[in-house]
């Protein structure tokens, strides 16, 4: 569905991506690992068209997505909750996910959407007409989930979302990513430092070290490795 | 309140006082004055310790206020009580405020000069309602907006002086030739941001008035453009005696002929052409495009990441924004029947961004309340002379003091996003 090869991404001089060669099948979970610096955010940005990629080729569907606009990239169906939630935060709760509609028809089907939205998180419904900057961490990242939504994604990119989240939202929201994919059929590329609990969610999982994927595997196979045991799991912990 | 806070006041105050002296002193002080040959200084300096005791006392009295950290003042306890009016009854309060404002020619104590006074206060609160579509929904700070009033101004003259149409075909050409002119100045200015946005657009309404000062074949230069034709009250024109078989005003509505009548229809005019401009992006901001203004001031990436164009969204932003200083251009020209360069300095940009600013940003109501303060004040204070303009500075300077987000800060500050309140 989606096929990353050998792409490269720069900050001006920087190599942040050295040639990075990635798949996500329909339907998936795919998780992304990796410590901090280690590019997996750019990836994500260079996947949405916000960074551009120097070289290598990004494939969605069968068309070549790597030149284009961001706003074109989501049109066709991928979209992304970026890192830190990026909440409109004096805009309404409500605002914030018909922004997300955006792209979709400019909200013809809002109405349905938005119900579907807040039965997945009761507590946005509950605030609708709250300013976004006033919700919690996790329900900030509630809200930047359902936004993407709105836009009717066939791929949804999500960008560390236990970021700065209370130990038990983070785990309502990896259920909720669960439902998202099981229920709604929309596939997921998931970006974590959480490698636990990432790898533990993900049919398949990357690592990614300065730029480069370096190891693969099934999620579960990912779990048992030494070398990630030591390097991502327990020795981060003891460090 | 302690002694040492008290100790701490008096000296910040005297502090205070050294800079006003050292400011006043050159400028209040010193006075040239030609006598005979030459020029002579004739020393002030009663006028100057004046001037420095008050800037020393309103200091002390500014730091005992923040010291108690109590509103003792009148000014923002006033204000704040009117945001929380505004937000429950904003609507009785903005019908009461047209309503004012439509019967306002025939109250009893309006004389032509509450009449001028007041179309000004008009005009400047349409261009800060254009600009807050800029400014305060879209968050593109604008230092050039008198560009666009300058252009919407020329191309009424130009259009209306060159094939002689009526006001009400030449308007929304010069709405039109305006909001290219934004999108001409959007293009360079799509990936800035900030204040290199504001050097940019600052730059802008500079070379707009430069070309006017310079392109003399067809703007006039320095000279200006004369004769502008006044608008007529659908076809029928304000004149003392019309020409043979035509029908002027008064005649034609059997009136005595007196030139009020061509000051109340101006005063009719802008403030319909206000109102419209209001209309307009009241009902925008509830559409996706006006949406996605609001969104691209909060966060530009997320914008992005949500499919939101944002070429288009900032170029639709700096159009319409620039249609409506165009509109107010054009009545502009009409009204004074003559427009110069002079007329477009950057101080009037700077005017128009202190309404958006005082007003709270985003806040249509804060704009009409920041326009009449600021030039209320100013034409209060017009028997000063050029000193009015300290009471201009001065009426900011208050505002900024105890409102620091403008008069009307609807709109919460930005809480950031780990903000949370848990």
């Amino acid at each position: 569905m989606l096929k990353i090869s050998n792409v490269e991404t720069f900050y001006g001089k920087i190599q942040a991506l050295r040639g990075v060669d990635l798949d996500v099948n329909q339907g998936e979970i795919v998780s992304l690992i990796g410590s901090n610096g280690a590019g997996k955010s750019t990836l994500l940005m260079t996947i949405s068209g916000v960074n551009k990629a120097k070289r290598g080729n990004i494939v969605f569907n069968g068309e070549n997505i790597e030149n284009r606009e961001p706003h074109k990239i989501v049109d066709l169906g991928i979209c992304q909750v970026p890192e830190g939630r990026r909440i409109f935060s004096r805009l309404t709760v409500e605002e914030n996910l018909r922004l997300g509609a955006h792209a979709n028809e400019k909200g013809k089907y809002f109405e349905t959407d938005i119900k579907e939205v807040y039965d997945l998180f009761p507590v946005l419904s509950d605030r609708k007409t709250q300013r976004g900057g006033t919700l919690s961490g996790g329900e900030q990242q509630m809200l930047a989930i359902g936004r993407a939504l709105m836009s009717k994604p066939k791929v949804l990119l999500l960008d560390e979302p236990s970021l700065g989240i209370a130990p038990k939202l983070v785990n309502q929201i990896f259920i909720s990513i669960k439902n998202i994919n099981k229920e709604k059929n929309v596939t997921i590329f998931l970006v974590e430092q959480n490698a636990k609990k990432a790898l533990e969610l993900a049919d398949r999982a990357y690592v990614l070290v300065n730029g480069k994927v370096t190891i693969k595997g099934s999620g579960q196979e990912l779990l048992k490795n030494k070398d990630i045991q030591a390097a991502y799991l327990e020795g981060g912990a003891k460090n | 309140m302690e002694k040492k806070d008290i100790i701490q006041s008096v000296k910040d105050s005297l502090f205070t006082g050294i800079i006003a002296l050292a400011l006043f002193g050159p400028i209040v002080g010193l006075r040239t004055a030609s006598k005979g040959e030459g020029l002579f200084i004739t020393p002030q300096w009663g006028l100057v310790f004046i001037l420095v005791g008050l800037c020393i006392l309103g200091r002390f009295l500014i730091n005992l206020n923040s010291a108690r950290k109590t509103e003792f003042t009148f000014f923002s306890k006033f204000t704040s009580k009117l945001s929380s009016i505004t937000e429950e009854k904003a609507k009785h309060l903005a019908i009461t405020a047209i309503l004012f404002a439509v019967v306002f020619p025939f109250l009893p104590f309006t004389d032509r000069y509450f009449m001028d006074v007041a179309i000004m206060i008009l005009t400047y609160i349409m261009l800060g309602w254009g600009l807050n579509i800029v400014v305060g929904l879209a968050g593109l700070l604008d230092l050039g907006y008198v560009a666009f009033y300058a252009v919407g101004a020329y191309s009424y003259a130009l259009i209306a002086t060159t094939f002689g149409w009526s006001f009400w075909i030449c308007l929304p050409l010069a709405g039109i030739f305006a909001a290219f002119f934004g999108i001409l100045l959007g293009f360079p200015v799509l990936r800035l941001r900030g204040d290199y946005l504001a050097i940019v657009t600052l730059g802008f309404g500079e070379i707009i008035r430069i070309v006017l000062i310079n392109w003399y074949e067809v703007t006039n230069g320095p000279d200006g453009i004369t004769g502008i034709p006044r608008p007529s009250f659908f076809g029928l024109p304000f004149k003392r005696s019309p020409d043979e078989g035509e029908a002027s005003f008064h005649t034609f509505f059997n009136l005595e002929y007196s030139t009020m009548h061509r000051i109340i229809f101006l005063y009719y005019l802008i403030l319909v052409l206000a109102l419209i401009t209001n209309y307009f992006t009241l009902k925008i901001r509830k559409l996706p495009v006006g949406r996605a203004w609001e969104a691209l001031r909060e966060d530009e990436i997320a914008c992005k990441s949500l499919g939101v164009n944002p070429t288009n969204t900032k170029l639709t932003a700096f159009a319409i924004g620039a249609m409506f200083g165009g509109f107010a251009g054009s009545f502009f020209a009409t009204r004074q029947a003559f427009i110069s360069p002079e007329s477009f300095t950057f101080i009037e940009s700077a005017i128009i961004v202190a309404i958006v600013v005082l007003g709270g940003m985003g806040s249509q109501t804060g704009v009409v309340l920041a326009s009449i303060f600021l030039i209320g004040i100013t034409e209060m204070f017009r028997d000063l002379e050029q000193f009015r303009m300290i009471a201009f500075g001065g009426a900011m300077v208050l505002i900024m003091v105890f409102k620091p987000k403008g008069i009307l800060a609807n709109r919460k500050p930005t809480i950031f996003m780990h903000g949370d309140k848990k």
